[in-house]
């Protein structure tokens, strides 16, 4: 078999499934093993919404930042447990019904499937597993000991950066990214759109809507099987 | 003699232009233009339809109960049996025909008489190739409520040419094109297929051999080589890509039980108020005259997109003239009959200049834009090709049409034309670097696929086979020249030249062809074919 020549690159949250990172954290804040210990993490959540709503607007690098950090303390024996539920209860069933099918088709056409997404490594993993993609480009959290720091270990996988790890993603295996796919639902992911030759929308925000028609990127619907 | 008393009976078909003629009524787009064409210039006008079988549904009985080399219908049932019914789509007829379309009358009769047979295993497929999917609305349209109801969406769906379990190949033929058919319609016990011939190109070996394939089994014939090749591919006799397609069908038939119901139509396409369309302007009367003023003052006023909404509202008043059925070679030569009753227009000349209004629908743009690509099909694909024998303009000729050209394209049904026109285009319209360095590209695309298998796309691969379809066009015409674009880019993309007036392009035409250039203008629609045997 030939090694293929391309890669499709998909953005996870909102791309292949409904759900995104906030949705995982609320996850593993309402899993905190003690009735407490739950009210408190949930309760620091809620508060921290609105505030994180608005600096996912303003800036999403600053968000991940402070996102990340509402993971300080749990240990990894616990997220990653809490990883495997999290794809059964939350990811699997919020997959888009056309997902399945952009994916193979993508690999019909000869292209390694990689997920590219500014969410843990740990809690997409299962759900990359399911999907057969090929590599899984996620942020990793720094680990002491066993217990989060609530640091993720640079650089961020976010934005402008995510066309930085695929374009060294492509150096590495010899690919060329005129010749790569990439897929996003959201504005945001505009540099790893415009950095590959086939840029494709997928179930696109107002923004990148409007973006995909002016560029005359085609825009594919997965919401419908 | 005969050849003399056919050209008697048919002159009347063409109008030389006088110095007191009255102005002709030509498409551009959605809009109709009257224009002062020189005198001397020689207007081809349509045959008046042919009269409408008087009860189609007694018609398509005894069809199926006479058919042609092969047992009446009724004969090759048995109980039990698995029987897939094959269906043209929307891009039959043009635009689309009142209601019942003959499809539904087709299957009335069918269904019932497979019910009757304890025939229960029936699946109706539309046999869309490449083309996009019908929508929901459309499927219901062209079958009836009735049917649609019983059997859309688990036993009526459109043909997927890129679903990897639902097709089979059945080899190569002795030529090496490669022969795939719809899995379904291939492991039935039979193969009903429903046609609509619209124009001769339409129908016979084409139906399965194109409509149910894949991509791999177009490409087959369907590549710029062959098109070519083909002298016009309205006449199948003198056309590689029907050669081609004629093998790919014999080998389908060896492996396949196919029973063919071919129909054909009319060219009744105005009625009503527009029946001002089908007339001869020396015979307008007042009423009409006021009706084209009238019309032409409304659409002035409205946009491109309120005018395509209004045209693509009235469906067409089209006539059954034929039903034949049985075997594919001999039912298609019936039809082809008939569908040649209906469109030639005997000449014994060729042109230097003709002259053709490029109206508002296409095959590949109902209820959609008549993007830049498809006016290409249109002009060098389609219009061209309406010939048998010689073409109307001689090689070398100049071809001028009037379309606004605007640079419109639909992304829902036409996705992959865009990045075709746009990325591709500037580059090389060499339609053999087109195909060796894109096509495949394009044909794989997943997005492109994605939206072919799930939306209402075209086919990634389907611009390329629009472009290619205009290559005997461009490679016989010396000079296209477009009158009334909205914008130079596109007519240059497409390697035509500009005119802002009629007037302007025709004295561009003589540029080359002289002053003493013979003119001659192809008067649709409705369709008209020229046949020049001489």
């Amino acid at each position: 078999m030939t090694t293929p020549q391309k890669a499709a690159f998909f953005d996870v949250d909102g791309t292949l499934v409904r759900t995104n990172i906030v949705h995982a954290f609320a996850y593993y804040a309402m899993n905190q093993g003690t009735i407490f210990g739950t009210a408190w993490q949930t309760a620091k959540t809620a508060a921290a919404a609105p505030f994180l709503w608005a600096l996912d607007k303003v800036n999403r690098k600053a968000f991940n930042e402070l996102f990340y950090g509402f993971y300080k303390g749990q240990t990894q024996d616990r997220l990653l447990t809490l990883a495997d539920e999290l794809f059964t209860d939350v990811l699997k069933p919020a997959l888009h019904p056309g997902t399945g099918r952009l994916l193979d088709e993508t690999r019909r056409a000869g292209c390694r499937v990689v997920l590219v997404t500014g969410a843990l490594d740990f809690t997409v993993r299962r759900l990359a597993d399911h999907l057969g993609a090929d590599d899984l480009i996620a942020n990793r959290m720094h680990f002491v000991d066993g217990v989060a720091t609530g640091r993720v270990i640079p650089p961020i996988v976010e934005g402008a950066h995510k066309a930085q790890v695929m374009r060294d993603y492509c150096v590495k295996r010899g690919l060329a990214l005129d010749r790569c796919w990439a897929f996003s639902d959201s504005f945001s992911d505009y540099p790893m759109l415009a950095v590959v030759g086939h840029p494709t929308a997928v179930n696109p925000d107002v923004r990148l809507r409007s973006v995909a028609r002016a560029y005359e990127w085609p825009i594919v619907d997965t919401t419908q099987g | 003699m005969e050849r003399l008393s056919r050209l008697y009976e048919q002159t009347e078909q063409i109008v030389t232009i006088d110095k007191d003629s009255a102005p002709r009524l030509m498409f551009s787009g959605e809009d109709l233009l009257l224009e002062d064409l020189p005198v001397g210039t020689r207007v081809i006008y349509p045959n008046p339809p042919i009269e409408g079988l008087p009860n189609v549904k007694a018609a398509i009985r005894w069809a199926i109960n006479h058919p042609e080399g092969c047992d009446p219908l009724h004969a090759l049932l048995r109980p039990g049996m698995k029987v897939t019914i094959a269906l043209d789509d929307i891009s039959l007829p043009l635009p689309p025909m009142r209601t019942p379309d003959v499809r539904q009358q087709v299957l009335e009769v069918v269904l019932e008489l497979l019910a009757d047979s304890g025939v229960d295993d029936v699946h109706l497929v539309i046999a869309i190739a490449l083309h996009r999917r019908m929508t929901e609305e459309e499927m219901k349209r062209m079958v009836g409520k009735k049917i649609f109801d019983a059997y859309y969406p688990d036993r009526y769906y459109n043909h997927d040419a890129e679903d990897p379990d639902g097709l089979v190949s059945l080899g190569t033929t002795r030529h090496g094109e490669k022969v795939v058919v719809n899995r379904r319609a291939a492991e039935s016990d039979l193969l009903v297929y429903v046609n609509l011939n619209l124009v001769p190109m339409d129908g016979g070996h084409k139906s399965v051999g194109t409509g149910l394939t894949n991509y791999a089994g177009v490409k087959a014939h369907h590549d710029p080589e062959t098109i070519r090749l083909s002298d016009s591919y309205m006449d199948p006799e003198r056309s590689e890509l029907h050669r081609r397609v004629d093998r790919v069908g014999k080998m389908i038939d060896q492996h396949l039980d196919v029973f063919h119901i071919e129909t054909t139509i009319n060219n009744r396409m105005f009625d009503g108020p527009l029946s001002f369309l089908m007339k001869k302007e020396d015979h307008f009367t007042e009423t009409d005259r006021l009706a084209v003023a009238a019309m032409r003052a409304g659409l002035q006023k409205l946009p491109r997109s309120a005018k395509r909404k209004i045209f693509q509202a009235v469906p067409a008043a089209y006539d059954v003239i034929a039903v034949h059925a049985g075997r594919t070679e001999p039912t298609h030569a019936r039809i082809l009959e008939a569908s040649w009753r209906q469109y030639a227009v005997d000449v014994d000349f060729q042109a230097d200049i003709g002259v053709m209004g490029i109206p508002f629908v296409s095959p590949y743009s109902v209820n959609s834009i008549l993007n830049p690509l498809l006016v290409q099909v249109m002009a060098c694909g389609y219009f061209f090709n309406f010939y048998r024998g010689r073409p109307l303009v001689k090689k070398g000729g100049t071809l001028i049409l009037t379309h606004p050209c605007s640079d419109e394209f639909d992304p829902d049904f036409h996705p992959s034309y865009i990045e075709f026109f746009h990325r591709l285009l500037p580059e090389t319209r060499d339609p053999f670097v087109l195909q060796e360095k894109y096509e495949k590209e394009f044909a794989e695309n997943p997005a492109y696929v994605h939206m072919y298998r799930t939306g209402h796309a075209y086919h990634g691969s389907h611009p390329f086979f629009m472009w290619y379809w205009g290559e005997n066009g461009r490679q016989h015409l010396g000079r296209i020249i477009a009158v009334g674009a909205d914008n130079e880019h596109v007519p240059r993309m497409l390697g035509w030249e500009s005119a802002e007036t009629l007037a302007d392009a025709i004295d561009m035409a003589r540029s080359t062809q002289g002053r003493g250039a013979e003119i001659a203008m192809l008067h649709h629609p409705p369709i008209v074919m020229t046949q020049n045997r001489g």
